[in-house]
């Protein structure tokens, strides 16, 4: 049996979270929450529209589905609060992906000032699941500071290169206890997201490899198997995994020569 | 080779930016204009008709525009500081913010507090254009005015960076003289400003030369598949940077080379002052492709694209 996924309290069935970037259709988004099972998707604040009319991407997200708001755009921790605070006021919940990108080129998260935002909201009542880069002594200080989750990135947004950052995920997955580790970004094919949860991640967040597919639903739905197979995989121990090589029959040599 | 190219350059778009197309408008403000530049319609030495929008007429302008449904916002003024000072256009930025949670400016070059105060006010970008990098025929095309100044453009950029915008548009007029070379040297500058300034988002554009009456200079005129290899280079060696593309291209066009690396089209777009109220006047340039925002988005649409209209929400800048 496994245990529970759980953020914040709130016990979540799955563990495949989807991004709603980039899609062709909001009919398409919506057929693929619904199918791939997601129920958590995270929706940038400067996309939904305030005047809330048939475009709005938010008439196309399911009921049930968590909303996980980020704070695309913001540059440093002061803008990512405000745009927290505008979604909370705006009756879009508590539930803030924060996101600070300072660099254009390689929308790389910028941790120092992801660590300030997720002080200052924690302790304002948001749920706050932050992207970041695998640094051991950044995911420490996001505990620390009240997150409810930590996101380590695959690989770069939208590179599709899969687990770049293997190693330092696995160090995050052994030291944090006190929050799951979702792998956010870089993730590009079912096998990455599979290889994700054997390494023993909670839950990965997919955006771009399924969006930017020819059939979103269709990937979404594998996406969504390869988490279940990898978690599987994970539970069962079938795909250990040492920093160091071992034999697979260590004693053999002694018995039996 | 240019089918490579072309097909590289659609994945490479569809991969960063999805299948996703953002939408604006641009609003002219002002046509008054110091600068001599010998290729525009606007210049000074042409005897056209010169207007100025009041508040008033501004916030009508916004208002039409705003009814269609679009939220990304060009401002322009001719380059005139004496006609359109700093003080006009942060009113204009305040009164558009109003309707417009998305505004950027293409203004003549200013100072970096002077643009600070504009970001203060609302606008979040800016849109300057080099023309062309070549100092001779820069020279040349640009006998007198403020304009005349190189280097004080050349530097625009990165005071506008310190100003703290979060966009900033930089381009090229192509046909001023060899594409390569402008486009090398245009590359060079956003790959020096990516390093200085790595927080700001960069978009190109690349707009082709549309003689006007009376200018006897040599150009070299740019064909369709000489712009499909300008938008495609650019998207292999800029993967995650912005490109425009304007309504001077024709619908066909435009419709044709969007997904091989255009992110931003404008649309039911004017370049008349006050044009989206009184349809007579000059525009700065020719409107080839005169189609309304939504059969902009109907277009899209039928492609399989996403048009974003909403794109930003207003922060507070600081």
């Amino acid at each position: 049996m496994d245990k529970p996924f759980i953020i914040a309290g709130k016990e979540l069935k799955g563990r495949f979270l989807l991004g709603t970037g980039k899609f062709g259709s909001k009919e398409i988004l919506r057929d693929t929450i619904l199918q791939s099972g997601t129920q958590i998707v995270t929706v940038a604040l400067r996309r939904i529209d305030l005047n809330l009319n048939e475009e709005n991407i938010l008439s196309y997200i399911p009921k049930g589905t968590i909303l996980l708001t980020n704070t695309s755009g913001a540059r440093n921790a002061k803008e990512a609060v405000r745009i927290a605070r505008l979604a909370r006021e705006a009756g879009y919940g508590n539930w803030i992906k924060i996101e600070v990108i300072n660099d254009s080129k390689y929308l790389l998260p910028d941790n120092n000032e992801t660590i300030k935002a997720t002080e200052v909201l924690a302790s304002e009542g948001f749920i706050i699941l932050p992207y970041m880069h695998p640094d051991l002594y950044a995911a420490r200080a996001l505990v620390k500071a009240g997150a409810a989750a930590v996101m380590p990135l695959g690989s770069l947004i939208g590179s599709n290169l899969g687990l770049e950052m293997k190693m330092m995920i696995k160090i995050l997955i052994d030291e944090i206890d006190e929050v799951p580790i979702i792998v956010d970004a870089g993730i590009g094919i079912p096998e990455h997201a599979k290889q994700a949860m054997e390494l023993g991640a909670d839950a990965v967040l997919v955006n771009t490899a399924v969006a930017t597919a020819t059939d979103p639903v269709k990937i979404a739905k594998a996406f969504a198997e390869a988490v279940i197979t990898g978690r599987n995989n994970y539970l069962t121990k079938t795909a250990d995994q040492s920093f160091m090589a071992s034999a697979s029959s260590p004693l053999t040599g002694y018995l039996h020569d | 080779m240019i089918e490579d190219l072309a097909t590289k350059a659609k994945n490479l778009t569809r991969q960063y930016f999805g299948r996703a197309i953002s939408l604006y408008a641009p609003i002219y403000i002002s046509n008054y204009c110091d600068n001599h530049c010998l290729y525009c319609g606007f210049s000074q030495r042409h005897d056209i008709p010169r207007k100025k929008l009041s508040m008033t007429e501004i916030e009508k302008e916004c208002q039409t525009l705003a009814a269609t449904g679009l939220q990304n916002i060009l401002i322009l003024t001719g380059e005139s500081r004496l006609q359109s000072p700093v003080s006009y256009i942060k009113e204009a930025v305040l009164a558009a913010s109003r309707y417009f949670p998305n505004i950027s400016l293409e203004i003549y070059p200013l100072e970096t507090a002077e643009y600070h105060e504009l970001f203060l006010a609302g606008a979040d970008g800016v849109t300057i254009y080099q023309e062309t990098y070549d100092r001779e025929v820069y020279k040349r095309l640009h006998p007198a005015g403020k304009k005349r100044d190189y280097d004080y453009r050349y530097e625009s950029p990165e005071r506008i960076a310190q100003a703290g915008m979060r966009h900033l548009s930089l381009g090229i007029l192509l046909g001023l003289t060899d594409w390569r070379q402008d486009l090398k040297a245009l590359f060079a500058h956003l790959r020096n400003l990516e390093k200085k300034y790595p927080g700001v988002e960069y978009s190109l554009s690349f707009p082709r030369l549309q003689k006007v009456a009376g200018d006897a200079n040599d150009y070299q005129p740019i064909s369709d598949q000489e712009m499909m290899e300008i938008i495609a280079t650019t998207r292999l060696m800029f993967p995650r940077v912005g490109i425009n593309l304007s309504t001077r291209e024709s619908a066909a066009f435009r419709d044709q080379i969007f997904e091989f690396g255009i992110t931003k089209l404008s649309a039911g777009s004017s370049t008349k002052v006050g044009g989206y109220n009184d349809r007579e006047g000059i525009g700065q340039f020719n409107i080839n492709d005169k189609r309304s925002l939504n059969d902009v988005k109907e277009m899209l649409i039928k492609k399989g694209y996403d048009p974003v209209i909403t794109d930003w929400r207003r922060i507070g800048n600081e």
